[in-house]
């Protein structure tokens, strides 16, 4: 199929892009990479009135080292994410995410800042986003806001920004020596979504698991922590032994979904076998 | 003949492919990319639900809405509709199939309006703006349901779903039971799914049709496998006379046995383009397609067969029920009966029962897809010997060469009353064995299953045959087909010296452009770049039966070729005329006519035509012109056959499925261009692994086409693909000059069981007899659940 039409604004600030937005009223949208938008004009399931394009807007786009923190613009492209030498030394979990979505085409259109303003649960950077507890940066009429990551996600395809609001950027916190990272994702063809995805940080200490913190995709409405795992790792011996009893409890408190090619009993399996490989590799195990 | 004169042929080269610069760069001619003064766009208004009643269609709205010049329903386009060729049985039921629903929609995407306006957009805003009210009826969805008394109708007015029942025997398939069970034999019996296939041929379908109204002609573009077929059809269809009618199927990006039908958009473009006399495009999305164009395989295969202790073949015994959808195109009843005389494979068999139920339900019609028949005789006869030989404790290699014809009994008539000219399944299966070191990957899988690691490894066979080369005319009308099965070539040397290559062939990324000009070089003696081939347009390649079923090289590049010996012989009465000697005494090499015995006596071929142009020194009876015709219908079938062997290893914890090794020995007998061959062969792999592990159409009780976009159907890249090692035997045909068999649809039916049967090798231990298709990670995880759950059942029972 093909969109309906719609009125197009290209703004080259965020100020002039809110002000489109103002204008475009209710049914107004960003436009970042198209990647998840225009699928969905294409199938008529979004009739937007006006798209304002933000692929204009160059301050929203590149990585900037802010001490303890990346600070990474809402339109990088995943592309950029993944070969930028800042986020590839001090944020490696979301370089090696990011390599994982999709394929070449869609990496370099689609944006960073897109894909968490999207909400999509299968998608793979929220999760990591979870895991640091990254911090977005949402600029409106009244402003700009931080919206911590574990606030950001409120519901399906849902985030903390409002309408007339855009996604400016995320600070992303270095975490140090001592971490090690694995996204394990489990998806049927090199250009698919998740079924499941684990994003997996731990900091290991003399022989032990002295943190870990567990992303989960498409375990449910939102991206998830897998709190009773992480939990149950902490402060465990870094054997695989351990990590497979502590994986074990990745999807308590979940309620994934069931779909065509995953239901949700599967999905509970491969979030704690998945949890188990990506712990594990993080660990150097 | 010498070394270099054999090295010199062209045909066995590698030749890259004349047509490649154009579709790789998109300088071409997609129907999609014809721009005519005038055009018009057309939009179709699909069914939301799988089966309703039409209670109103008020188009009023949408006639008012910019842009909108037409619109039109089921009421104004009624008479119309697509015919079946193919009456397989004479009581089969066969529904009329309006271009537009005008009652009753039966299934999800049915045809119920056509909006024609001055943009793709505004027609397709346009059909936001008809309102159409349906009431519900019973979506009918499930096979067996529907065959049930009592069962939901898809047509009411025919009182069944059933389509047909058509059986063929050969020998005496109770009496071959009998003696199996006397002997202390087996009965061994399986049931396989063929899930149902979307075909996603790269290029979705386009129409443009132009009409002239001074003179009644229509020019009709379309993305079709068949343009001769579409203009025979056309004019029975719509009464256009056939002499007015021009089809040209322009580059077309694929078919697979999709576009190899006439479709309601071809008819309503022309339809609709004459009566508003201005032309009319229409182009089919991708999601749209998914209901429009039609769906492949979706059968439930019953096989028995009945064997000796030791695993002798006696008796083979196939039931079918096959899914027509909602309605009959060209060619959907005979389908799976393509496949009745391949289920006894390369097999001795002493006797074969063959029954085939066509269903109708509310879903998308259903008609060839690559292989068409012959993969699903391929994959149940595969699977299933690889099921009796673990049964019976042996290799499956075992059993299969205990079994197959052997290479010295050739020709052999098989118990489906085909006759094989030839084939060497031992040499095929030995050089595929060394390839995938089989003896070495057991020994791992023994280590695997032993030290029980998570991931097991397994090996699937697949050893096949196929018939190619469709088809001897006069089987087709045994089988109550309504045309025949010859092609069509004329060879043209223009008076410059140049050639033309007209074909009835129709490509739609098979290369006949590059292996018919090698064919026709070889035989003209000509450069291949001074070699033009025309197809795929009526007005210029009146003759033809299009390109389906691996028949182009086998039946078409042969005609090709006797045009052009034809062109020889006539040059050869020229040429001897001008050098004053017998025809008789004149030798043909590289192109240049030589009086035995006269060193520098000679006329070449180019220089011959000049004389035949000019026509000033013709011999007594030789007419003008150096051209000549050829049409060809076949004798025999063809059948190519090969070996492959697949290597998988599976995830237990998780399902998921990696093809560690994949080894195809092909023997297509020679091959014309192995470069080409070799895309045929990967391509066909990798379709026949997609049904195998990734594709399915899924409908939900409603009758939704639950896959409805690429995001659910999922159609594997090369990213998801392994390295093919891939290898030939060559086994020449008998049946045509040039030895071939034909390549197109091999790798499709060759590797589907292969891969299956390879997942199943690797979990056999765990209990594991069976894997419905796609072998998805799920599906893969919940059998060895199902398994291991049956098997702790039973050691409970036990202790
Ligand atoms: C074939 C295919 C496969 C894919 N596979 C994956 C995959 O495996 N994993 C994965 O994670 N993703 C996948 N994606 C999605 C891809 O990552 C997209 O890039 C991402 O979901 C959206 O980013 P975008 O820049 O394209 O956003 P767009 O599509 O332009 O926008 C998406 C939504 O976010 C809103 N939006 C975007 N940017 C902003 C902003 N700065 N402020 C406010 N609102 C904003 C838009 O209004 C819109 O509602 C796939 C996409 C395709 C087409």
């Amino acid at each position: 199929m093909i969109p309906a039409s719609f009125d197009y604004a290209r703004p080259d600030s965020v100020e002039t892009a809110l002000a489109a937005l103002a204008a475009g009223g209710e049914d107004a949208k960003v436009l970042a990479g198209g990647q998840s938008l225009v699928p969905l004009l294409r199938l008529r399931l979004a009739y937007p009135s006006v798209l304002v394009d933000l692929g204009g807007v160059s301050e929203l786009r590149g990585v900037r080292d802010d001490g303890d923190a990346l600070v990474i613009g809402a339109m990088t492209t995943h592309y950029e994410v993944m070969t930028n030498a800042l986020v590839r030394e001090h944020a490696g979990l979301l370089a090696e995410a990011t390599g994982t979505v999709a394929d070449p085409a869609v990496r370099h259109r689609g944006t960073f800042g897109g894909s968490l303003a999207h909400g999509d649960p299968a998608g793979d950077l929220p999760a990591v986003a979870l895991a640091y507890g990254a911090q977005m940066v949402i600029a409106g009429s009244g402003g700009r806001r931080t919206v911590e990551a574990a606030d950001f996600f409120v519901d399906y395809l849902q985030t903390a920004v409002g309408p007339d609001e855009v996604l400016v950027e995320v600070r992303v916190p270095k975490l140090g020596a001592g971490w090690g990272h694995h996204y394990e994702k489990f998806h049927r063809t090199a250009q698919a979504w998740a079924l499941v995805g684990v994003a997996a940080l731990v900091r290991r200490s003399n022989g032990s698991i002295a943190e870990a913190r567990v992303g989960l995709t498409n375990m449910g409405t939102t991206p998830l922590r897998a709190s009773a795992a992480e939990a149950a790792l902490a402060g465990v011996d870094a054997s695989a032994a351990a990590v497979a009893s502590a994986a074990d409890h990745a999807a308590d408190g979940t309620s994934p979904s069931s779909d065509l090619h995953a239901q949700s009993d599967y999905r509970e399996h491969l979030a704690r076998v998945l949890t188990r490989r990506a712990v594990a590799s993080a660990a150097g195990l | 003949m010498t070394e270099t004169l054999e090295s010199s042929k062209l045909v066995g080269q590698p030749l890259k492919r004349k047509e490649d610069a154009r579709l790789v760069t998109g300088e071409t001619n997609w129907t999609d990319n014809i721009q005519l003064p005038g055009m018009l766009y057309m939009a179709i208004l699909r069914s939301p639900m799988a089966h309703a009643k039409i209670d109103r269609i008020d188009t009023s709205r949408a006639a008012q809405m910019p842009g909108v010049v037409a619109v039109y329903t089921g009421a104004d386009l009624a008479g119309l509709g697509i015919p079946c060729v193919w009456p397989v049985t004479d009581d089969m039921v066969g529904p009329t199939f309006p271009v537009l629903a005008a009652d009753e929609v039966r299934f999800a995407g049915d045809a119920v309006a056509a909006v024609v306006a001055d943009s793709r957009y505004r027609a397709s805003d346009a059909l936001e703006g008809i309102e159409v009210d349906y009431s519900p009826l019973p979506a009918v969805i499930d096979m067996t349901a529907a065959l049930a008394d009592g069962a939901d109708l898809v047509h009411s007015d025919k009182g069944t779903n059933k389509c047909y029942y058509w059986e063929f025997t050969g020998g005496d398939y109770a009496a071959a039971k009998a003696k199996a069970e006397a002997e202390g034999g087996r009965v061994f019996h399986r049931q396989y799914i063929q899930q149902r296939l979307i075909p996603n041929a790269m290029e979705p379908r386009a129409v443009v049709c132009a009409p002239m109204a001074a003179t009644g002609e229509i020019t009709l573009w379309s993305s079709t496998q068949i343009p001769h077929v579409v203009r025979v059809l056309l004019a029975l269809v719509t009464g256009i006379p056939e002499q007015k009618i021009r089809v040209i199927a322009p580059d077309v990006g694929g078919g697979f046995g999709s576009k190899l039908d006439l479709y309601r958009e071809e008819v309503i473009a022309a339809v609709v383009a004459g009566k508003l006399g201005r032309p009319v495009k229409w182009t089919e999305s991708r999601s749209e397609g998914y209901q429009a164009t039609i769906h492949g395989r979706d059968q439930i295969q019953d096989i028995e067969v009945a064997c000796t202790a030791d695993g002798t073949l006696l008796g083979l015994k196939v039931d079918l029920v096959a899914n027509m959808g909602a309605y009959l195109q060209i060619i959907t009843p005979g389908i799976p009966l393509l496949g009745a005389f391949m289920y006894n494979s390369i097999y001795k068999f002493e006797a074969l029962h063959f029954g085939c139920t066509g269903v109708f339900t509310t879903t998308t019609p259903t008609d060839a897809y690559r292989g068409a028949g012959r993969p699903e005789a391929t994959y149940a006869i595969e699977r299933l010997m690889d099921d009796l030989a673990a049964e019976l404790g042996v290799d499956p290699l075992e059993l299969r060469a205990k079994n197959w014809i052997k290479h010295e009994e050739f020709p052999f008539t098989t118990i489906a009353g085909l006759e094989y000219d030839s084939g060497n399944y031992e040499a095929a299966t030995a050089k595929a064995t060394e390839l995938l070191d089989y003896s070495g990957l057991r020994a791992e899988q023994a280590r695997r299953r032993e030290s029980g690691d998570p991931v097991q490894l397994g090996i699937g066979v697949s050893t096949f045959t196929e018939m190619c080369g469709l088809a001897p005319s006069r089987i087709l009308s045994a089988l109550k087909y309504v045309a025949g099965g010859w092609e069509s070539s004329t060879v043209r040397v223009l008076p410059t010296g140049k050639v033309e290559v007209v074909t009835g062939t129709s490509p739609h990324g098979q290369g006949h452009v590059t292996a018919w000009s090698q064919i026709a070089a070889d035989a003209l003696g000509v450069p291949f770049e001074d070699i033009e081939v025309i197809y795929g347009d009526t007005k210029m390649s009146p003759h033809g039966m299009d390109t389906y079923g691996s028949r182009s090289l086998v039946v078409g590049g042969i005609a090709v070729l006797h045009a052009a010996e034809r062109v020889v012989e006539k040059a050869r009465r020229i040429a001897a005329h001008q050098l004053e000697c017998d025809p008789a005494d004149l030798d043909f090499e590289g192109g240049v006519f030589k009086v035995r015995g006269t060193p520098g006596a000679e006329k070449a071929i180019q220089a011959v035509a000049f004389e035949a142009f000019t026509a000033h020194d013709l011999p007594e009876g030789v007419e003008p012109t150096l051209t000549a015709d050829s049409t060809l219908d076949p004798n025999q079938f063809s059948y190519p056959h090969g070996t492959h062997l697949c290597a998988v290893e599976v995830d237990t914890e998780t399902g998921a499925v990696v093809i560690r090794k994949y080894v195809a020995v092909d023997d297509i007998g020679n091959v014309v261009n192995p470069m080409i061959v070799e895309g045929q062969v990967h391509g066909g792999i990798a379709q026949g692994i997609a049904q195998a592990l990734y594709e399915e159409a899924v409908y939900d009780a409603d009758g939704n086409l639950v896959t409805g976009t690429m995001v659910d159907y999922l159609v594997p890249s090369a990213a998801d693909l392994p390295h093919f090692t891939t290898d030939r035997t060559v086994t020449p045909a008998t049946t045509n000059e040039l030895g071939v068999k034909g390549v197109g649809e091999a790798g499709t039916i060759a590797s589907t069981p292969a891969v299956v049967n390879a997942v199943v090798d690797a979990l056999r231990h765990l209990g594991v007899h069976d894997m419905r298709m796609p072998c998805s990670p799920q599906t893969v995880w919940r059998t060895i659940q199902t398994a291991a759950g049956a098997s702790s059942n039973s050691n409970g029972a036990q202790s």
